[in-house]
């Protein structure tokens, strides 16, 4: 067993070449490897999908991209998509609304944040998927229950960051301010307001994963016009290749979101680094 | 003196808003459920929940969907923590191969992989096998992760100083990188497990034949919702125990 960190490990990687002009190359190229790993990921998957699994269960990637035309041109798959990305929208921004006005409430004062800190770990804490019939007995099997249930999975994790990083700032800052005559709203805008930003955005992307998290459970649970329902139709029609084109957009569109907040967070929080 | 009487008096006040907050939710459910002509299908009253949790623990029906739970929930951690460490220890033993796989890793991390429950299903059936493939799937990842950034990032200078020592690779395995990489592997492994129940409890709620989760949704459809609050009681306080449980244990293994 080679547990010393050997640098020559790599050499197993490019060993089939057995040249070192390959070897070198991919070295200095980590992204090719990466790629090729994709590929050969995608390869095995292929393969299977041909050779070894039933078609009733499982498509081949090439069949879902060629296919992927009719996954649009099912009626009704393009409008579920748009209703999926309204709930996702609207979903995050009653988070973020809900999160900032209650981490700002609890954070703000040492009283609340002491009082109300350990209820909403406690609720933090708890498998929300358990209550998921209770969101769909109260708000209908519409977009308000997926909705409702996104918002129940993304707003603690904004009200956790803004209330950590609201009592994160060092004293002296706030004594400072307050020895040179700022006022309250003073000190909000320009002390506490800066420092609160970058865990925001740390918060707001926590809360992106955690909203398509809750939304897309919530659509797997019971849909009458989301993905939901089509994922259900594909499942139970046994036509995996649809099903995989659908499943492909839905993770590409989680990839596209959670991407964009987390530039979002590079972005905001690159002051305090600079 | 007073500073201290001020502080404790302050905690006792914090407390005091804690359970009067817990009150008033309580009594604002059994008012509205017995004088509010709530109907009993959207909220049942309190007490004929805690009736039927009474019930369930008492006739002890409970154990057989407990128990499919937690099998299901064993079988999917040990296949995620047996992979994900060693396939992390091998990927940590380069640099290079961290740099490979482990954006790739990451990448993957941050789709919400519940998506893919579906094609679970079709590939493992309702039964237990597809909880425990998409359990361990789920969470496989953060142990992965954590593993290679435990023994990826283990400082140079103690490798360098157990070598030049004299160690063997077995005692630098030992003594050198398990230590130092323990802790973010325990965090790891107690978000892994967290991940996993959630994975295994979701997948029951949304389609499955037994477990808790199951129970809870067979029951919202026969609308018998005093028995339904009162399975998610339970399977909540059984979440809480566990991750209380996993949380002491990897205090105590980073000590």
């Amino acid at each position: 067993m080679a547990h010393a960190p050997a640098v020559d490990d790599t050499r197993d990687l490019t060993g089939a070449a057995g040249r070192q002009g390959v070897g070198a190359f991919l070295r200095a190229r980590p992204w090719l490897a990466r790629l090729g790993v994709i590929v050969v990921l995608f390869a095995v998957w292929e393969i299977a999908a041909r050779f070894f699994v039933d078609k009733m269960f499982l498509a081949p990637p090439s069949l879902v991209y060629m296919r992927l035309y009719a996954v649009f041109a099912t009626a009704g798959v393009p409008a579920a998509l748009r209703i999926t990305f309204f709930e996702l929208t609207v979903a995050f921004l009653i988070s973020v609304a809900i999160g900032l006005s209650v981490g700002l409430a609890v954070g703000l004062s040492r009283f609340t944040h002491r009082s109300f800190m350990p209820i909403i770990l406690l609720l933090y804490g708890t498998p929300q998927i358990t209550i998921l019939p209770l969101f769909v007995l109260y708000f209908g099997i519409g977009p308000a229950s997926k909705i409702a249930f996104g918002v129940s999975h993304g707003m603690f994790p904004i009200i956790v960051t803004v209330i950590a990083g609201v009592q994160n700032i060092k004293p002296i800052l706030l004594t400072s301010a307050k020895s040179m005559g700022a006022s309250r709203w003073q000190i909000f805008r320009w002390v506490i307001f800066p420092h609160m930003v970058p865990s925001f955005f740390t918060g707001m992307r926590l809360a992106m994963s955690a909203v398509l998290l809750g939304v897309l459970l919530a659509e797997l649970y019971g849909s009458s016009v989301g993905i939901g329902y089509f994922t259900t139709l594909f499942t139970q029609s046994f036509d995996p290749t649809r099903l995989l084109g659908l499943v492909s957009v839905l993770a590409a569109m989680a990839i596209a979101l959670n991407e964009l907040a987390r530039r979002a967070e590079m972005r905001f929080s690159r002051w305090r680094s600079a | 003196m007073s500073g201290r009487a001020e502080r404790s008096a302050g905690r006792w006040a914090s407390r005091a808003v804690q359970l009067s907050f817990l009150i008033a939710l309580l009594v604002l459910w059994y008012g509205l459920t017995t004088w509010g002509h709530v109907s009993p299908i959207l909220l049942p009253n309190p007490l004929a929940v805690l009736h039927e949790l009474i019930q369930v623990i008492t006739t002890g029906e409970f154990v057989g969907d407990l128990l499919t739970t937690l099998s299901e929930l064993a079988a999917a951690f040990t296949i995620s923590m047996v992979l994900g460490t060693i396939i992390g220890y091998l990927i940590s033993r380069s640099p290079y191969l961290i740099e490979v796989f482990e954006p790739l890793l990451a990448g993957i991390y941050s789709i919400p992989i519940i998506l893919f429950l579906p094609l679970y299903s079709l590939l493992f059936g309702l039964g237990e096998p597809s909880k425990i493939a998409l359990g361990a799937t789920i969470s496989f990842f953060p142990i992965v992760l954590n593993t290679i950034a435990g023994f990826g990032h283990v400082d140079r200078i103690f490798i360098i100083s157990a070598r030049s020592m004299g160690a063997s690779n077995y005692q630098l395995f030992r003594r050198v990188l398990v230590p130092a990489a323990l802790p973010i592997i325990l965090t790891g492994l107690r978000m892994g497990f967290t991940l996993a129940l959630l994975a295994i409890l979701g997948s029951e709620v949304l389609a499955s034949l037994a477990g808790l989760g199951h129970r809870i949704a067979e029951l919202d459809e026969k609308m018998d919702r005093a028995h339904m609050f009162a399975y998610i009681t339970f399977a909540v306080v059984i979440a809480a125990f566990l991750n209380t449980v996993v949380s002491w244990l990897e205090a105590k293994g980073k000590r």
